[in-house]
């Protein structure tokens, strides 16, 4: 008994020492199971490939699993903040996850990076917003260049189809408005759910409404349902997908029906094509080659839009570390500072410049227009 | 809307609505036979389509190991009571069928050519991997609390559901998969151009309901079967073993199950969690026929599916809020109609 009290006490004893060396803990949040698991999984992978050292000081990357559920979203960031004290959290994976979180990081004063879609999560900007920070292209940033090539190939009307969630919803918004400015019509606006077996009705609404080209947004792989309905029912117009449709997959199982598609997305599905003058080129390939020969398959940009978070830390991490101790709310709200002035940092997505006013910090390098050809991704000069 | 439109619409709504009747008639056969609401239902569809896809992409199924587990398992609970009871022999059957069968099928996958097989062949070995996991799904979950209340057998399809999402998550991956048509062939009808896999998925689902009918109408297990529907305590006493009746029923339901997600893996992306919707949609129909009949059951899928078609044409964004809440004014009218019987106090 006096030997058990005795490992014990020796054991815990190592416990706390180690929580007196300077380490800077960051939180993991990532959907590995659930309905957005193929956006999670990438994510909880690149987790191991994050800088584990910066300066002198360590970093201890804590993952947890939400499961896809906003609430246990919110478990999880309360028990990172209460339980293992983190001095930044990345994630949630889900729109409405991210959203569901943010009052409580903001109440503890802990910056959250969020690799989501919708950029409901930075704008508008106001005092809760202001600890989020979006390592994914907006929307708005993917809409007018998708919509910039509709104009210039004469496209005057189009047909939208989204999935039926806040990814879809906050496309047909976005769209909706870039496109008008541009003046080109919205001649018909559906939605489907990505658990649908058919998509033949919604085909139907869209073949009547005869646009020039047809617009799919939503997440994943659900964005290849319309686009082979479409193309079995016979619309021979241009199909545009968003950065959502932005995976491999997309490729297997579209097929030759896929052809042709012209969508926007960030640099990593045609690194092999982009110009060794893009900034972020470099640094894409190495976390490709990295994630490849640890996991053995290619990673889907979500798991690079995690993988920036860690790059925006290492950047900021230093500054802060000179106005405070890891774990002290002071360090935390100079690590929120530095991230904001993060300036002209390259990351496999794109080059971060941020704001007060902008949170996300994408410019037009944060986007390449692609197309499907001969089955393969090829960047449109 | 034109005609044709309405046409397409009308045959959209039947290719979906003769899924949703075979799901509908297993819903409404478990639950006629064993008071279980099976909730599972939709995790065979998914496994049935994604064993499918695996197969024809060369690669051995995950599921098969599920299959071997779940047979160990079983051998265990059924073997160590018949060692105790000193039959030794009775153990080689439970061993030849739980053990044998799942490892001969484990061979047999690793050892054929998967991706050169005809395929029917590579359905019939899909078929052959899942369809054995519902009667070792009801020995291990359902048998044991047989005669608990319907309360509990349906948290336990809950508890069942989750389970097998979560693994199939695990074989399967996140992403989706699809699986080539059966037949490329079209139908011209009219104006209308009936594609082949439609004609697959009615005809089967046709062929079916009649041997379904047939199973029950003449033979013996089917008439125990019905029997046990009719009355649990009487169809005992003539006996027919309620664990047989029970295998048997879920034996069906996997089969029914798995045969839909076969069926409709070429038409849309399969995901591992996809089943649920679709068996969830077939849970409305067969709530339409009152969790007991067959007939009114597959009505009211062809109901569900014209409803999810034409709404889906005219409310995209309301489709699965206009056909779930259809399922209010059935039960308004069901129980308006029906007397209500408490069966459990």
């Amino acid at each position: 008994m006096k030997f058990k009290r005795l490992v014990a006490s020796v054991v815990m004893g190592a416990l706390f020492s180690g929580a007196a060396f300077a380490q800077v803990k960051v939180g993991v949040i990532s959907s590995s199971t659930g309905p957005i698991a193929m956006v999670g999984i990438p994510q909880k992978n690149s987790v191991p490939l994050m800088p584990t050292k910066v300066g002198n000081l360590t970093v201890q990357y804590i993952p947890l699993d939400d499961g896809s559920d906003p609430t246990a979203s919110v478990v999880a960031i309360k028990k990172l903040i209460s339980e293992e004290n983190v001095d930044a959290i990345i994630g949630p994976s889900g729109s409405p996850n991210a959203m569901g979180v943010i009052q409580f990081a903001a109440e503890a004063g802990v910056p959250l990076l969020a690799p989501v879609g919708t950029a409901a999560v930075v704008l508008p900007m106001d005092d809760k917003k202001k600890w989020v920070f979006k390592t994914t292209q907006n929307d708005q940033l993917i809409a007018d260049a998708l919509v910039g090539h509709m104009a210039k190939h004469g496209i005057k009307t189009v047909g939208f189809i989204g999935s039926s969630d806040p990814y879809g919803e906050n496309w047909a918004k976005v769209f909706t408005e870039s496109a008008g400015r541009k003046g080109i019509k919205v001649v018909a606006s559906e939605r489907f759910q990505r658990s649908d077996s058919s998509v033949t009705a919604q085909g139907l609404k869209l073949l009547m409404a005869k646009p020039d080209a047809v617009l799919i947004a939503a997440p994943g792989t659900p964005a290849v349902l319309p686009q082979i309905t479409l193309y079995d029912q016979g619309y021979k117009g241009k199909f545009y997908q968003t950065h959502g449709a932005a995976l491999p997959e997309f490729l297997k199982l579209g097929g030759k029906k896929v052809e042709g598609t012209v969508l926007a997305a960030s640099l990593m599905l045609v690194l092999d094509q982009v110009t060794d003058a893009h900034p972020s080129r470099k640094i894409a390939i190495d976390y490709v080659n990295a994630y490849e020969k640890l996991h053995g398959v290619k990673p889907a940009t979500f798991g690079g839009n995690v993988f920036d978070a860690g790059l925006l830390l290492k950047a900021a991490i230093p500054v802060a570390a000179t106005k405070g101790k890891p774990g002290t709310p002071a360090f935390r709200s100079a690590l929120r500072d530095a991230l904001e002035q993060t300036k002209d940092m390259p990351a496999t997505q794109g080059v971060y410049n941020m704001s007060p006013a902008d949170h996300s910090g994408f410019d037009e390098r944060g986007r390449e227009l692609i197309t499907v050809s001969g089955g393969k991704w090829t960047l449109i000069p | 809307m034109e005609f044709q439109i309405a046409l397409m619409l009308v045959q959209d709504g039947i290719t979906n609505g003769a899924i949703y009747a075979l799901l509908a008639l297993a819903l409404v056969l478990v639950f006629a036979v064993t008071r279980v609401i099976f909730i599972p239902q939709g995790e065979f569809v998914a496994y049935g389509a994604l064993t499918l896809a695996m197969l024809q992409a060369g690669v051995v199924p995950t599921t098969v190991w599920l299959l071997v587990g779940l047979g160990v398992a079983v051998t265990v609970v059924d073997g160590v009571p018949a060692l105790r009871s000193g039959r030794p022999g009775r153990l080689l059957g439970v061993a030849g069928w739980n053990l044998a069968y799942p490892l001969g099928v484990a061979a047999l996958v690793s050892v054929l050519p998967l991706q050169s097989l005809p395929q029917l062949a590579q359905v019939a070995l899909a078929l052959a991997v899942v369809v054995p996991m519902g009667p070792q799904m009801y020995r291990l979950v359902y048998q044991p609390i047989a005669s608990a209340p319907i309360l509990i057998l349906l948290i336990v399809s809950v508890a069942a559901h989750l389970t097998m999402v979560g693994l199939g998550l695990l074989f399967f991956g996140a992403e989706g998969q699809r699986t080539p048509a059966f037949s490329d062939a079209s139908l011209e009808l009219g104006p209308l151009t009936v594609p082949g896999q439609t004609l697959v998925i009615v005809a089967v689902s046709l062929a079916l309901i009649v041997a379904l009918f047939q199973f029950f109408e003449r033979t013996l297990y089917g008439k125990a079967l019905r029997a046990t529907a009719m009355n649990r305590v009487g169809a005992r006493l003539m006996g027919i073993s309620p664990a047989l009746a029970g295998k048997l029923t879920f034996f069906l339901a996997a089969f029914i199950g798995a045969l839909s997600g076969v069926l409709i893996a070429p038409i849309t992306t399969v995901y591992y969690d996809t089943g649920f919707l679709i068996a969830l949609k077939g849970f409305v129909a067969a709530i339409i026929g009152g969790l007991a009949s067959y007939p009114l059951a597959a009505v009211g899928a062809l109901l569900v599916g014209q409803l999810e078609s034409f709404s889906s044409f005219w409310a995209s964004a309301y489709k699965e809020v206009i056909v779930f809440t259809l399922i209010i004014p059935v039960l308004l009218w069901r129980s308006l109609t029906s007397r209500h019987v408490e069966e459990e106090e």
